[in-house]
């Protein structure tokens, strides 16, 4: 349906609903790069207020793709929450902004709409929404989840620890692990980014973080953040996997470009839900989503990349997962130019896969061709903690010398906890007490020689 | 100054180039620690906008008996190359003519050095590559094509040069994106049959070319053989694996893996 908007003497018109949500997107490198964007400034603002006037009910009449032609447009409407809808069905987008600022609207409400909300509708709101409209709705969204510890509760920020090596050396991860582990990092999870994706490499991996884990009792969850097809096979052979991992996407086509399938997800969820290795939780699922890789993958048909990024979360929330992240700087300039653009996209992402029902972290993280730096990443981990997000990642000194980007350290979380007053997962923050790695507020203890996690870590028969 | 020490477990970073063990002023970075990643930082952002000297790196090349045609991208600067990889792949109008009164009969391997993401690189390890490489060349009896300089490069630029120069196989050297620990990465995407349209699974890589990494000379003998095998096959790309004893060549991107 087409959509206009007049102001002054300007008529500005927007033939479809695809066409007007992306006009009236925060400006960002990859909708210009796409050819999507607004042409001006005040075409960016028309858009936004022929938005507003668009009721929720219109949205969920006008697929962006049609349902025939794409397995997550189909999970989408299939999946629509249409009794939850009917208490806000009558709103338009412009009235969705108000009733979520709405102090009546409260974690309750919001966690009851989750599943009636679809990713256009987040994504729609989420454009007429200020930063600081993003951090308040965010943070009354609780979504808690588990697995051997609980993430998510309230007063919480969970981190996971990415211990990479350039060769997946042992040694090398095992170092990390020590690292982060006594800085009080890892309850989300303890994962691994391999350099390779040979199956012989993931499973000894997956050994030594199963044998880590258990030798110390901590009450944290393993992941190698391989192929969902590896994690198939390996756990069809029998090799311990707490988590399954994949990088999804908003549309078939970009999850084709991944190498993996609605069908593909199902049935790797079911394999790691039957081999019941969480102790307190059955959510066995790790995904990772970001801005730009459906325009990447050349799959966006015409959509913005915050809708399509929207849309990735239909597919997470459809399996339960324990761990969604975007990687929100990880792209490239090409997608987000600069520390603005990446703070925006973080804030909208978490906003959106938390009203959606998700457990969202966020990869706080850049390039070095990305115009930013330090002092940015500081500023938008701070906004997210500002929204209550669920985890951020912990790399040594913020410098993943695997993978070639930086994200956020072990300091970066103790700086979060400090200036936000935010604890860990609580059988996690246990567990280091007991460990004598914190004090009983959480705060780490002075740093002393001979702990026996160090003790372990230098390899047998080194000097 | 001397400010807070490291942690009693620095010896752990004896098994892994990650920055463990960094110690802590409250609950923040000493104060050593904040400023050699910002040294680490800077230089690699000095990388990314430096300017490709291409008039030096014409005479090197002409030291090493070698003929070059500067080229551009449709990109016209640094930040329209960021922004729009698109135009980084696509010759500019000057550049194709150029090329075109080279193009002879045509060639078996067509040269592209390029700035991409570090022209640091490029300036510190092209040349070296280049001198290592031509004693290789020789002995493959290849006709080889001018060698083509160019600013604001992506890799499928080399897909337009080959094309314009009528060349059967394409070398693209190009800077890496410059990490913390190193800025001056240089890697070879490797294509046989350019055309507009390739993708990085028709293309064999060899990365990490540096100093203190892969150096140029074992690089030489990995792009030599891999040369000499495209040229047998008539094909590069993931169904070509590189078994040369010298080092791996990987295609880019695992699809669907972490980040």
């Amino acid at each position: 349906m087409a959509y206009s908007q007049s102001v002054g003497n300007t008529r500005y018109s927007f033939p479809t609903l695809k066409s007007l949500l992306a006009k009236a997107s925060p400006p960002r490198a990859g909708d210009r790069l796409a050819g999507v964007a607004a042409a001006t400034a005040e075409e960016n603002v028309a858009a936004k207020l022929a938005l507003a006037d668009v009721p929720l009910s219109g949205i969920l009449a006008e697929p962006l793709i049609p349902y025939e032609d794409d397995a997550v447009t189909r999970l989408i409407i299939d999946s629509h929450d249409a009794r939850a809808f009917e208490q806000i069905s009558s709103m338009t987008v412009g009235e969705f902004r108000e009733f979520l600022l709405s102090h009546d609207t409260d974690a309750k409400v919001l966690t009851g709409l989750a599943q009636a909300i679809t990713p256009e509708m987040a994504a729609a709101v989420c454009k007429l929404m200020r930063n600081q409209d993003l951090i308040l709705a965010a943070r009354k969204c609780h979504v808690t989840t588990a697995f051997r510890n609980t993430i998510g509760l309230p007063g919480t920020m969970a981190v996971r620890l990415q211990p990479n090596h350039p060769t997946d050396d042992v040694a090398g991860i095992v170092a990390s692990i020590a690292d982060g582990l006594m800085y009080g990092c890892g309850d989300a999870v303890i994962g691994i980014n391999p350099a390779t994706d040979q199956p012989a490499r993931i499973e000894e991996l997956l050994r030594l973080l199963d044998n880590f884990i258990q030798r110390y009792a901590t009450p944290t969850q393993g992941c190698v953040l391989c192929h969902v097809s590896t994690t198939l096979d390996l756990m069809a052979a029998g090799i311990p996997v707490d988590l399954v991992f994949q990088s999804i996407g908003g549309t078939e086509a970009t999850n084709r470009s991944f190498g993996s399938t609605l069908d593909m997800l199902r049935e790797a969820s079911d394999a790691a839900q039957s081999l019941k290795r969480g102790t307190i939780g059955q959510n066995v699922m790790y995904f990772e989503t970001g801005q730009g890789s459906a325009l990447s993958a050349d799959a966006h048909f015409g959509i913005d990349q915050q809708t399509c990024e929207a849309r990735a979360y239909a597919v997470a929330r459809a399996f339960d997962p324990l761990l969604v992240n975007s990687v929100v700087g990880f792209i490239g300039p090409e997608y987000l130019y600069d520390g603005k653009e990446i703070l925006r996209a973080a804030l909208e992402d978490h906003f959106c896969g938390k009203l959606m029902g998700l457990p969202m972290g966020i990869d706080v993280c850049y390039t070095n061709h990305a115009e930013a730096d330090q002092d940015d990443m500081d500023v938008v981990l701070a906004a997210l903690a500002a929204s209550g997000v669920t985890y951020i990642m912990g790399v040594p000194g913020a410098d993943d010398v695997m993978l070639g980007y930086q994200s956020t350290s072990f300091h970066d979380a103790m700086f979060v906890r400090e200036a936000f007053g935010l604890g860990r997962a609580p059988e996690f923050e246990k567990w280091l007490a007991e460990m004598r790695i914190t004090d009983p507020s959480g705060r780490l203890l002075p740093p002393a020689g001979g702990h026996r996690l160090i003790e372990d870590a230098i390899p047998v028969g080194a000097p | 100054m001397t400010g807070a020490p490291r942690d009693p477990w620095a010896r752990l970073g004896t098994w892994t180039p990650a920055r463990i063990a960094l110690g802590r002023a409250g609950a923040s970075l000493p104060t050593h620690e904040v400023l050699s990643f910002a040294l680490a930082h800077a230089r690699a952002r000095d990388a990314v906008h430096a300017c490709l000297d291409l008039a030096a790196l014409a005479s090197d090349l002409k030291l090493l008996g070698l003929t070059s045609v500067e080229a551009s991208s449709m990109a016209r600067d640094r930040v329209t190359y960021l922004r729009r990889p698109d135009l980084g792949r696509q010759l500019d109008h000057a550049s194709q003519d150029r090329l075109t009164v080279h193009r002879g009969d045509g060639c078996d391997l067509v040269v592209l050095i390029g700035d991409g993401l570090s022209a640091t690189a490029v300036a510190a390890n092209a040349v070296p590559l280049m001198s290592a490489l031509l004693p290789l060349l020789r002995k493959l009896e290849l006709k080889l094509g001018a060698v083509v300089i160019a600013q604001n490069a992506r890799v499928a630029l080399g897909d337009a040069v080959g094309v314009s120069l009528g060349a059967r196989l394409v070398a693209v050297l190009i800077g890496e994106r410059p990490g913390l620990s190193a800025a001056d990465s240089l890697s070879v995407y490797l294509t046989y049959a350019p055309r507009a349209g390739r993708t990085d699974a028709e293309r064999n890589c060899i990365s990490n070319i540096r100093a203190d990494g892969l150096t140029p000379e074992a690089a030489a003998i990995n792009l030599s053989w891999l040369i000499s095998a495209a040229m047998e096959m008539k094909l590069t790309g993931v169904i070509l694996k590189d078994r040369s004893v010298a080092v791996r060549a990987t295609s880019e991107h695992l699809a669907g893996q972490g980040k």
